[in-house]
């Protein structure tokens, strides 16, 4: 199949269409055709995406399965996955078909809650396989449409505020990294991504207003993608719109945001800001490196002191994320790798929690951590499934969160010590804030009038966390899974990445000595 | 003789058009024919735009050079014809409901196209001021529409004395051009000009001429009557304002830069950055304030001929291709727009509150969600077509070296997302109430609902308007 990467990209869409023109009315009936619909959408979504694990070529470090057609003004519509990219698809036509099934209960406005969740899932799965661009910026901002919708109708009480927030702070952070890729479309005349990738951009000392702008263009165009990447990420200080949105967000829309739109960030920056802009990357890692440590540290001490429980596993995204970011600016093997494993990971673990919180919210209408205790003795099931992904979240040995961690700090360990150290602490940060939260939500005697008749998880419910425990365990046990596939491509990004500094510190030692 | 006549027989037609049929209407039916000179004018203004859009080739001039057909003139000509004659298919419901049909409406619109379509020829400073005059008084007269309110006389008013104002600036400009160019002619003024620097008297002639210009767009810092206008005026002539107007007069900016003074881009790029750059920012934060939606429409078209302006600025004919791009886009999410506030109303008054649209989406989806793709496609967020005009211009500022202005360019946008969120937030998020009712005609439908399937649909080729537009531009820039 050609375009099998199209195919995919576009099936939810296509499904979307099929509720938009052909559902009528908001009777019970109607809801629940509108769930099946989008359930079997994502669904074969996910059965087609199967085909591109199949048939990718691990050793091959190109791009695969690649599509190309001319567009308008002069750009292309360009898909193709590489080992980094791939997971990236299977995981969210892999997450979306759980996404569904955990609004199963939804009755508010249940059309067109699908048609945002198929929307958004076409909108990710593009910027995970455009190759070309401004295609891939078409994708990344369309995504905060049905984001801002998701929130805005279907969010909580406070949800107009926080979806503006994650509009205008997005959508800020992103329209400079518009500038910078048509400065490189100016510069390179393409906007190819693969073009681009072996494209040289200048990095000799540019003055600015007086400025003396070390790695020059490079320095520039890094801090512009930059600027939408750390945004999205979000890393620490721009990280307050994480939190709001996700306390805001219906449940399902806070398992997408943290799950997979979290990962665009890190997508980003391993796509183009390292290959692209490698001395840029180089000059600013210490201080990404150093914002990364203080994310770690910093948000798990506010998460520590969090009475809301989507806050608290909000902040702990934002901290995790930062072992994300280290690893990348790491750049080496294991940073990278121990990346993307833990986006991956991160993926299953927040969204699980964030599963898990739906559950009692569900039951119980609040998230406050107060009003619960307890819950171990009338839903023992869930004190299971809870104290699993807890576990998985703490980084415990075995399952998927502790390889991430590992070797993320392995990675940055070889770079920079300090850092790594200052990191390490937050792995027992996080012990603390997420074994208190279940100790205050799961453990103890159950007081609570208000629980006395909680009711343990329904069968819908176990079976939508089963694939997600599989996954967790499976990628603790054996992350071979994972690194097998991106580990040629990260090899490839890492030596190009090292040819291209030392090339520019050859250089600049030259001009050293040519300056004496 | 013949030749400079057929060259220019497509306003001669249409001013033929507007006398005759006003003679005639005015000895027969009066106002009982105020609805069928209504939509014969609009099927003349498509007619025409057919015409001249399949008719014309390469670049011909008559008159001595006074008068210029080519790709740029024929281009704008087909947008300024088109967009007219949806903006009078859609005022006709509206009209006839407040009483407000009167037949000498759509033939004022025939001659301001005309006028439109003179100044986008022009090849001289008179033809110039001609075809802005004709152009003027016509729009003059409809703006206050509404004899027996203040608000429309007042809009009229202020439109004729700071349009009178600007006249007069632009012909200050012109009288000074002609003394040191010895010349009204495009040509002759490029030769003047030469290719180093600009005689001080020149220069003064381009900034006038400049200021005169920037009020016909509505560029900030001569923006003022805009949003007091637009409020006043009766709203089908709002929404003519917001569209032909608006390309005629981007469009003898750019000829009057690239034609006159195209040998000096650098003496004149300044100014139309500052413009661009200060009108995208005042559109921008004023319209956050605004409660009337209307209102709000006027300072988005600022900001948004802040963007064309942002093309112009460029020099190039990259930039002056991106412009065109942006002006049909911009005039397309407008006619949508304006379809939809057509037809806001409670109890058949009209309503122009945005606080009103409360939990529209509920009731009216179709038109709230057609609503919704409009307003994020004004706010440029992809994959929308506003997206692309913007991408257009920001791609050609970049190119001429002005990275500057598109770093201002963007973060306007930005803040201007805000007050298009703020009208989706009212019809998605507000709280229930019963307020207003959306009934819009087939006719209003059709164009909110087409206009909003052209921002998304547009994202496949941008219905083949790339090539006539980099045609014009070449045509224009050489």
């Amino acid at each position: 199949m050609d375009n099998l990467l199209s195919i995919v990209t576009f099936l939810p869409l296509l499904g979307a269409l099929i509720l938009a023109l052909f559902l009528r009315g908001d009777d019970e009936a109607a809801q629940r055709n509108a769930k099946w619909v989008a359930l079997w959408a994502t669904a074969a979504t996910f059965v087609f995406s199967i085909f591109i694990l199949t048939g990718f070529d691990a050793s091959n470090t190109g791009f695969q399965f690649v599509e190309e057609h001319t567009w308008l003004m002069g750009l292309t519509y360009k898909m193709g996955v590489d080992g980094i990219s791939v997971l990236f698809v299977m995981l969210t036509t892999f997450l979306m078909p759980i996404v569904i099934a955990s609004c199963w209960g939804v009755t508010h406005r249940v059309k067109e809650y699908m048609i945002a969740f198929l929307l958004l899932e076409t909108l990710m799965l593009g910027v995970f396989c455009a190759l070309d661009m401004v295609l891939f910026y078409l994708f990344f901002e369309a995504g905060l449409i049905p984001m801002f919708l998701i929130i805005g109708i279907w969010g909580g009480a406070n949800r107009i505020y926080a979806s503006f927030k994650f509009f205008l702070y997005t959508f800020l952070g992103s329209v400079l990294m518009l500038v910078a890729m048509v400065t490189m479309y100016i510069e390179a005349g393409t906007t190819d991504i693969p073009t681009l990738l072996s494209f040289e951009f200048d990095s000799a000392v540019l003055d600015l207003f007086g400025f003396h702008i070390l790695g020059g263009l490079q320095t520039l165009l890094f801090l512009a993608f930059f600027a939408s990447f750390a945004v999205k990420m979000p890393m620490w200080p721009v990280h307050t719109w994480l939190p709001d949105a996700h306390v805001q967000a219906p449940t399902a829309g806070s398992v997408v945001l943290a799950a997979i739109l979290l990962k665009m960030g890190g997508y980003g920056f391993l796509r183009f800001s390292l290959p692209m802009f490698p001395v840029g990357s180089e000059i600013l890692s210490p201080l990404v490196l150093w914002m990364s440590a203080i994310a770690i540290v910093y948000t798990s001490l506010v998460a520590l002191v969090q009475e809301d429980m989507k806050k608290l596993i909000a902040y702990s995204s934002v901290a995790h994320m930062g072992f994300v970011t280290m690893g990348i600016f790491a750049a080496n093997q294991q940073g990278v790798d121990g990346a993307i494993f833990q986006m991956i990971s991160h993926g299953f673990i927040s969204g699980a929690l964030f599963l898990c919180v739906g559950v009692i919210y569900d039951r119980i209408h609040t998230r406050d951590i107060d009003a619960y205790g307890g819950l171990v003795n009338r839903m023992p099931a869930y004190a299971l499934v809870f104290m699993f992904f807890t576990m998985a979240n703490v980084g415990l040995p075995g399952t998927s969160g502790f390889v991430g961690e590992f070797l993320t700090i392995i990675g940055v360990f070889q770079v920079n010590t300090w850092v790594a150290m200052v990191a390490a602490t937050g792995v027992i940060l996080s012990a603390g804030y997420a074994l208190w939260l279940y100790r205050r939500v799961v453990m103890g005697d159950l007081i609570k009038e208000s629980l006395k008749t909680i009711t343990d998880m329904t069968r819908l419910e176990r079976a939508i966390f089963a694939p997600l425990v599989v996954m967790t365990l499976l990628l603790g046990i054996y992350p071979s899974l994972v690194t097998d596939i991106i580990g040629p491509s990260v090899s490839a990004l890492v030596q190009n990445y090292d040819v291209a500094v030392s090339a520019f510190d050859a250089a600049a030692q030259t001009a050293e000595i040519a300056a004496h | 003789m013949t030749a400079d006549i057929n060259t220019m027989l497509p306003e001669i037609v249409l001013a033929l058009y507007a006398m005759v049929a006003l003679i005639a209407i005015v000895y027969t039916g009066k106002d009982a024919m105020a609805r069928l000179s209504l939509w014969m004018t609009s099927i003349v203004f498509v007619g025409m735009a057919a015409w001249i859009a399949t008719s014309g080739e390469g670049t011909s001039v008559a008159f001595g050079g006074m008068f210029v057909d080519d790709a740029f003139s024929r281009f704008a000509k087909v947008t300024i014809l088109l967009s007219a004659a949806a903006v009078l298919l859609m005022s006709e419901e509206y009209m006839t409901r407040r009483d407000l049909l009167r037949f000498e409406y759509p033939l004022l619109v025939a001659l301001a196209a005309v006028g439109m379509m003179v100044m986008v020829s022009a090849g001289d400073l008179m033809a110039l001021y001609m075809g802005l005059e004709l152009q003027s008084l016509a729009l003059y007269v409809v703006a206050s529409l509404r004899r027996d309110n203040v608000k429309s006389t007042e809009a009229g008013l202020k439109y004729f004395v700071l349009g009178a104002l600007s006249s007069g600036l632009l012909l200050y400009g012109a009288s000074l051009t002609y003394g040191y160019a010895g010349t009204t002619l495009f040509t002759g003024i490029v030769d003047a000009a030469g290719d180093g620097p600009m005689s001080l008297g020149l220069i003064f002639g381009l900034v006038f001429l400049s200021v005169g210009l920037a009020f016909k767009v509505s560029a900030a810092p001569f923006h003022m009557w805009t949003p007091d206008v637009y409020e006043g005026a009766p709203t089908p002539v709002t929404a003519f304002f917001a569209t032909a107007p608006k390309v005629a007069a981007m469009g003898l900016f750019a000829r009057v830069m690239h034609d006159a003074f195209g040998t000096s881009v650098a003496d004149w790029q300044q100014i139309v950055a500052f413009l661009a750059v200060l009108s995208m920012f005042l559109g921008a934060i004023a319209a956050i304030g605004q409660t009337d939606i209307k209102r709000l429409m006027a300072y988005s078209s600022i900001a948004h001929m802040g963007f064309a302006l942002m093309g112009l600025a460029a020099g190039t004919a990259l930039g002056v291709q991106a412009m065109l791009i942006y002006m049909a886009i911009y005039v397309t999410m407008n006619i949508g727009t304006f379809a939809f506030i057509l037809s806001m109303n409670k109890e058949g008054q009209p309503v122009t509150n945005i606080s009103s649209l409360n939990s529209l989406a509920s009731r009216e989806p179709v038109q709230a969600l057609a609503m919704l793709v409009l307003m994020f496609s004004l706010a440029g967020v992809p994959p929308m077509l506003g997206f692309f005009g913007k991408y257009g211009v920001l791609v050609a500022a970049v190119d001429a070296g002005l990275s500057w202005l598109a770093i201002a360019g963007v973060i306007a946008s930005v803040v201007g997302a805000f007050y298009y969120l703020r009208i989706v937030y009212f019809m998605y998020f507000g709280e229930a109430q019963d307020d207003i009712s959306v009934k819009a005609t087939p006719v209003l439908k059709l164009f909110l609902v087409g206009s909003a399937a052209a921002m998304l649909l547009g994202v496949i080729n941008l219905f083949g308007i790339e090539a006539p537009a980099a045609l014009a531009a070449a045509s224009l820039v050489n």
